[in-house]
């Protein structure tokens, strides 16, 4: 049975992008929230070290240095105007959220304190600044807190435990709405809506080891894939230095904002022959590479010597209990390590995608070259890209990302809506949802999806992670196309419609394997290297034939094309990336 | 020269091999389209003793048993999606290790909700009772234009209780709670808390009066539970005698 209902705007995704692009619309708009978790247990909340802003509220600063950093962090494939606006709207951002009740941690005069953060820096690289706004190592938690209390101030509706699974657009390319699937109930439900806004957040879940919740399947940039848009940059993947080895869990850049610093297995602080002028504070990229290359000359510690450390024990106790407490509860419980007494152990961690959904900067989806308007479908925060990280994000800018263009992208569907007519919606607009659902229950015998699952985060890992080549590349595109075929088989043992999440973790499956398609199609054509994406076989940047975004399609035969569009410029002129 | 793979991969793969450890778990399963009775199924698996027990769960999920069924997302104790009754208390799966369990487990759903489908519970009446006590910040006396300044000491009056993640871990061990479906329980006066001990904030006296309801604080018997159960360390009990001792002497 289906359900129909009619809205004037529908967000996916109840995490910092959704909760922002709610508040902006609900107050304007019959507006309905759909998010497969309880909102407030979105990823958002995972977020820990803190979110810049130049306020100046502990040394000097300014917004057109913030946007530099951000374009050279990104490696020049930032689009340059909009670093600027949201550096700019950056501060007034930070302000609201501190006027909502965001706690932040204080200044002794009572303003908020602000600390150090990788990339970030003063007068163009002089020497690392005080940007990072935050609440002890909770940042995301309490944003992600804050946002969800201003919607249930504003009563925002919400309908959780829903999954999108399709979005309807009219022959003439408008967006109608979305079909949902409904965890509790197993029923289908079409969202007839003027304007759709994806916040679903990342799809790190495709490689083993993650700092990604096992939310984070790439859901939004899969969905509006098969409809026809393309995804930008998918080959823009950062890799966090300081993931807890084995697990992938995050212990925040803030620790080495505060002082901590990264070491090989001889206790040596090798980031100073990287980045001699902010060392352990350069981007993350950069610190990915050069704990790859400290463990490839056989300095990586662990079993397995794949292993870098991070050492915060010798700061002042007081600060890491009060500024990073809980990170420091992470490696006490899951490693059963002291971080007080002795050195943590790390490893590279799949953290962020970069490339998503490509939008303007209010939110708007664009397709092609050319950046044709698709009315009525908007993007934001980690499932979009506008583009503000180019190929390396730098350090809090994902949070800042989401409440600057998702309150951008919740103004302008609020101002479309008023605007445009409903698009109609054919019956039966549900069919191949509900055909794919149909073919995944009826099957009796067939591929487990967890070996599946499995197979693809293990070779995703060794074959798509922090150093790439071609022939790594290739060998996963040939994989891919296997896992493909065995999905196309997939069988599942639950076929009830309660709480049926066995059928959910097998479509998520399917987003996944689309977006592990696109990042891998993309770097195989990317024979560059630049920001996250290095190739072993091409290890330099080259700006004369690469300055330029992917778009990969989705044809109707299945197949991949790559196309381009130019990166927008500004003041900055690319320069080699020394820190 | 070694490839990538060969250089970062490793440790997942063979790291546990050597070590790994059996663990039973035992389930309280619970399915309405099977039966209107909960049922027992155990499992044994191996795994790494430093093995979280969610992922230990999806093991069971992904290899044995697809029909099981929780909630999980972020699986390092931030997202409060797996409250579960483990050993007789409630903890995050995420944040208890094979190793502190092993050689058996016993893993049943919160109590106090119900039970929708295995360690799934109805989490709506107690997401009601959070939205109950007004859980936002509420200052109507005009908006600077920068922060609303606030000292460190009284930014640190309200810390502790900043850190909820709404799991549910403290409620549902709450015996006032199990026995009284009308009490808003700790994590709602946790929520209060958090906004009466904030000097930005002017609602108190609201939250307060909603609180001094014979739903409200005084219900509480201070036996702990609340305490022991949160995951993140908040002193909950604490936290709602402040509650209490602030709406008897209106100190806040």
């Amino acid at each position: 049975m289906t359900t129909t209902h009619t809205y004037d705007a529908v967000v996916i995704g109840g995490g910092g992008a959704g909760l922002r692009a709610a508040i902006e619309l609900s107050e304007r708009c019959r507006t309905i929230v759909i998010s497969k978790l309880y909102p407030t247990r979105s990823h958002t909340g995972a977020a820990q070290g803190g979110v810049c802003a130049a306020l100046g509220n502990v040394e000097e600063d300014s917004s057109e240095w913030h946007a530099f950093d951000t374009v050279k962090g990104g490696d020049y494939l930032v689009d340059q105007p909009a670093a600027l606006l949201m550096t700019e709207e950056a501060i007034d951002a930070i302000y609201q959220l501190e006027r909502w009740g965001l706690p932040f941690n204080r200044t002794p005069d009572g303003r908020i304190d602000q600390r150090r953060f990788g990339g970030h820096t003063r007068n163009h690289g002089e020497a690392p600044v005080r940007r990072a706004c935050y609440a002890a190592d909770r940042t995301g938690h309490m944003i992600l807190q804050t946002l969800y209390q201003q919607c249930v101030k504003r009563d925002v509706r919400f309908l959780n435990e829903f999954y999108s699974l399709d979005l309807l657009r009219n022959e003439d390319g408008r967006t109608a709405g979305i079909v949902a699937y409904e965890l509790g109930t197993g029923e289908l439900h079409v969202i007839r809506a003027k304007a759709v806004v994806f916040a679903t957040g990342g799809y790190g879940r495709m490689f083993r080891v993650t700092s990604n919740a096992h939310a984070l399947t790439g859901d939004g940039p899969a969905i509006v894939w098969r409809r026809g848009i393309p995804l930008e940059d998918m080959e823009m993947f950062q890799f966090h230095p300081t993931g807890l080895a084995r697990l992938g869990v995050l212990l925040s850049e803030a620790a080495r904002g505060e002082g901590g610093i990264v070491l090989n297995s001889e206790g040596e602080r090798f980031m100073e022959r990287y980045a001699p002028t902010i060392k352990d504070l350069a981007p993350r990229d950069m610190v990915s590479r050069a704990i790859y290359q400290e463990i490839k000359e056989g300095r990586g510690g662990g079993p397995n010597g794949d292993w870098a450390y991070l050492d915060i024990s010798h700061l002042d106790p007081k600060v890491i209990e009060e500024k990073l407490p809980d990170i420091t509860e992470f490696a006490r419980i899951y490693l059963k390590v002291e971080p007080t007494k002795e050195p943590v152990p790390i490893q590279p961690t799949a953290h962020y995608a970069m490339g998503g959904i490509p939008t303007d900067t209010d939110g708007r989806v664009v397709t092609g070259p050319d950046e044709e308007v698709v009315p009525g479908l908007y993007a934001a925060g980690e499932c979009a890209c506008v583009s503000v990280h180019g190929a390396n994000r730098l350090g809090t800018n994902s949070l800042l990302d989401l409440v600057v263009f998702g309150r951008r992208a919740g103004d302008d569907a609020a101002r479309y809506v008023t605007q445009e007519p409903l698009a109609p919606v054919e019956k039966g607009a549900e069919a191949p949802a509900l055909e794919h659902l149909n073919s995944i229950l009826t099957r009796t015998t067939g591929d487990n999806a967890g070996d599946i699952r499995t197979e693809l985060q293990d070779s995703m890992f060794d074959l798509a992670f922090v150093v790439r080549s071609q022939e790594s590349l290739s060998k996963m595109r040939e994989i891919l196309g296997g896992l493909r075929e065995r999905y196309d088989r997939v069988a599942i043992t639950d076929k009830g419609a309660v709480y049926n999440t066995d059928l959910m973790e097998t479509v998520e499956l399917g987003f996944l394997l689309d977006c592990a398609d696109a990042l891998v199609a993309a770097a195989l054509e990317r024979t560059e290297s630049r920001g996250a994406h290095y190739r072993e076989d091409h290890p330099l940047r080259d700006d004369a034939n690469w300055m330029k975004h992917t778009l990969a399609y989705r044809e109707p035969d299945g197949s991949i094309r790559i196309g381009f569009k130019p990166v927008k410029m500004g003041p900055y002129i690319p320069m080699e990336r020394k820190y | 020269m070694a490839t990538a793979a060969d250089v970062l991969n490793a440790s997942g793969a063979t790291a546990a091999n050597d070590h790994t450890i059996e663990l039973s778990v035992r389930v309280r399963r619970f399915n309405p389209e099977v039966s209107e009775e909960s049922w027992w199924d155990e499992w044994t698996v191996r795994c790494d003793p430093l093995e979280r027990l969610v992922e230990v769960l999806h093991q069971i999920k992904w290899h044995l048993d697809g029909t099981l069924s929780f909630r999980r997302s972020c699986a390092h104790g931030i997202c409060g999606s797996d409250a579960m009754l483990i050993d007789g208390r409630n903890q995050l799966a995420c944040k208890v290790l094979a190793q502190d369990v092993a050689p058996r487990v016993t893993i049943e759903p919160i109590r106090g909700l119900a039970v929708l489908k295995d360690l799934i519970v109805d989490m709506d009446p107690f997401m009601d009772d959070y939205r109950s006590i007004l859980p936002y910040l509420i200052n109507d006396s005009g908006e600077p234009d920068k922060e609303r300044r606030q000292s460190p000491e009284d930014r640190h009056r309200y810390d502790d209780t900043t850190k909820c993640i709404l799991c549910a871990a403290c409620t549902t061990s709450c015996p006032e709670f199990w026995g009284d479906g009308d009490y808003v329980g700790p994590a709602a006066i946790v929520n209060a808390h958090r906004f009466i001990f904030d000097s930005r904030d002017q609602a108190a006296r609201e939250r307060m009066k909603i609180l001094s309801e014979n739903t409200g604080v005084f219900r509480c018997r201070t036996t702990f539970n609340c305490t022991d159960a949160c995951p993140r360390g908040i002193q909950v009990t604490k936290a709602i005698q402040e509650v209490k001792r602030a709406i008897l002497f209106e100190r806040f």
